[in-house]
């Protein structure tokens, strides 16, 4: 398969892009393949810094191409936007727009919560969103650039702060793709530990979405409640791992340490405690009618765009897009759990909302499992010398995380390049918002909740 | 179904739990910067105002617990606004991406005297993991006057909230 047949099977939607990137002389690309769910890898050497634009055929390559030429300096000939994205150079002109009695709303970087900075440029027509243009880059911090050369524990704590929110989903697909370059992999126990450290994450980012969707629509109770049940997941996660938010405790080859002594009781009560008092706010939601009033029919995302943008997490399963990639391609210790991957097709806040309390539910079932199956047994395994290339996509909270890594010979991370599931949700926010009220913006967002730090770099 | 939950919590009594004391390194560091004219006139209550300029978005989580009940930030007589005009404290994290400085200059500016600035995190204290990178500007302090730094990585809710009262204690 070549760069050009590539790019029509994208626009045929046989296959779906996992990423595109690049370094000086060399672009890259990953597919998977929407029926098998294998991943293809594509290196094209590019003559005088230039190569065929897959953004012309696939618009969900446009931004990523943009980013390509931003950091490492390629053309994509063709391109259908050659604006730049991830660097910021002097004034920036957004698409027009054309039409009577329209206004321009602009909005950030900095915004009025506690959120990170971005610039959101509103079309209006009175309260009408005609378009929204977004302008990120705002918190892009030279990743790729420090991760070249990096030793190995350097680069995994950079990985881990790609975007802090998803740092153990990060940690694992840095460690897998670093496991897969050299051969090796981790030990069964850490296996286990990593799937623990991974729901744990999840839940506490899904509780916390769930309460501030509902902020967002003024119903702070849920709010209230659901920060509660947030804060309990991550007082279990550090009396676990001894981190809150489990930063640098998944690592190339394992775990860096072991589950504490009292880690499976306290994860237990947590489960306990949130099988207690997750129904009733369910239920709480479900029956409160002036809060669906304003998630459901709201900022709704076509299933036919979800596929075209492989939109990863909640965002595509709320669109009917069946994809999880703890279930395809799958990874351990997966394959030895029972889950559900839920999916709806109304493709609103509600059904955004909605999968993420379907999903807090398969989580819990999941901890059960892996504190029933936890083994003994050492947590770590040395890796071996040696140089690869290696890739994997592993299951954040938002979706899928695509990690790159070429290991050079002396055990340093010669690239690395991650993908943050934002990348292909960001572009679908501006077109569930179309139509909408300008009031709905922040409920919208909520919703899809994307990653500024992880789009950035 | 709502008022069942009030009910509920009215009776139950509050999840806040107890408050930490200040923290010492942070009032030392304190009492060498804050202008004693500037605290009288703030008084004990005051208004933050959030700049993420570049972080992970792990510091702003915890940030964000402080609002949850367990921590209520609001019962010391600290809370966050919306805009930098109505700011007593500029909270700010990240390592300051180039891309951010100018952004953060102008909330700078926005905020009315006397304010303060306070660095959360390891990233804005000197750049943290991300320093040396040619799109980072390293450290809050190399772009505005910074009065206090909360460390950690992300600094945990209780260790912001001792930082925090330090700055109402110092006087």
């Amino acid at each position: 398969m070549n760069w050009i047949q590539t790019a029509e099977r994208l626009q045929s939607g046989e296959i779906s892009l996992l990423s595109l990137w690049g370094e000086p002389g060399v672009a890259h690309m990953a597919v998977i393949d929407n029926a098998s769910h294998e991943i293809a890898l594509l290196h094209l050497a590019c003559e005088g810094g230039r190569y065929p634009s897959i953004g012309r055929l696939h618009p969900p390559a446009i931004r990523l191409e943009r980013a390509v030429r931003d950091l490492a300096g390629l053309e994509a000939e063709g391109a259908p936007d050659t604006r730049p994205w991830l660097r910021h150079t002097g004034n920036y002109p957004f698409l027009p727009t054309e039409g009577e009695s329209l206004h321009q709303i602009p909005v950030g970087p900095v915004h009025a919560g506690i959120i990170e900075p971005g610039h959101f440029r509103f079309t209006a027509n009175g309260e009408t969103v005609v378009r929204l243009e977004e302008r990120l880059g705002y918190v892009h911090k030279g990743i790729d650039a420090l991760m070249a050369g990096a030793p190995i524990e350097r680069a995994a704590r950079l990985a881990g702060r790609v975007s802090g929110d998803s740092t153990a989903a990060y940690a694992l697909a840095f460690s897998s793709a670093v496991e897969a370059a050299l051969g090796a992999q981790a030990t069964p126990r850490a296996r286990w530990l990593r799937a623990l450290a991974c729901e744990l994450e999840r839940l506490a980012n899904h509780f916390g979405d769930i309460g501030a969707v509902c902020n967002d629509a003024a119903f702070s109770i849920m709010h209230a409640s659901c920060g509660v049940l947030r804060e309990h997941v991550l007082r279990a996660a550090h009396a676990c791992f001894g981190h809150r938010l489990m930063m640098d405790c998944i690592v190339p080859g394992g775990m860096r340490a072991d589950l504490a002594e009292d880690g499976a009781q306290r994860v237990r009560a947590l489960v306990a405690l949130a099988r207690q008092r997750f129904p009733a706010l369910v239920e709480l939601y479900e029956n409160t009618a002036s809060l669906k009033d304003r998630t459901v029919s709201t900022g709704v995302l076509s299933p036919a765009l979800a596929r075209q943008f492989a939109a990863g997490g909640y965002v595509g399963r709320a669109s009917g897009r069946h994809f999880d990639a703890r279930r395809s391609p799958g990874y351990s210790p997966y394959d030895k759990l029972r889950f559900e991957v839920p999916v709806v097709q109304a493709g609103d806040v509600n059904a955004r909302v909605w999968i993420r309390i379907q999903e807090v539910e398969q989580s819990l079932g999941l901890i059960e499992q892996i504190l029933a199956s936890l083994t003994p047994g050492p947590v770590r395994a040395a890796l071996p010398a040696g140089a690869g290339e290696g890739t994997a996509l592993v299951e954040g909270f938002r979706g899928d995380i695509f990690a790159w890594v070429r290991m050079g010979a002396g055990g340093n991370v010669e690239r690395c390049h991650l993908r943050d599931p934002s990348w292909f949700q960001w572009p679908l926010l501006e077109a569930a918002i179309e139509g909408n009220i300008v009031a709905d913006f922040p409920l919208c967002n909520k919703s899809f909740n994307c990653s500024y730090s992880g789009h950035d770099l | 179904m709502t008022s069942k939950f009030l009910l509920r919590n009215l009776m139950r009594g509050p999840l806040t739990e107890p408050a930490p004391a200040a923290d010492d390194a942070a009032l030392a560091e304190l009492a060498a910067r804050v202008n004693i004219a500037a605290r009288a006139r703030l008084g004990r209550t005051l208004s933050i105002r959030e700049v993420d300029a570049g972080s992970c978005n792990g510091c702003e989580l915890e940030i964000h617990a402080l609002n949850n009940v367990l921590y209520d930030l609001e019962r010391f007589g600290l809370r966050f606004v919306a805009s930098p005009r109505h700011a007593d404290v500029l909270l700010v994290t990240g390592p300051v991406t180039a891309h951010m400085r100018e952004a953060l200059e102008r909330t700078y500016q926005a905020t009315p005297d006397p304010k303060w600035v306070v660095a959360v995190g390891d990233c804005a204290r000197n750049g943290g993991v991300f320093a040396g990178s040619a799109a980072c500007v390293g450290g809050v302090g190399a772009v505005l006057p910074v009065d206090l730094h909360i460390p950690g990585c992300p600094p945990s809710p209780p260790a912001l909230l001792r930082g925090l009262l330090a700055l109402l204690q110092v006087a």
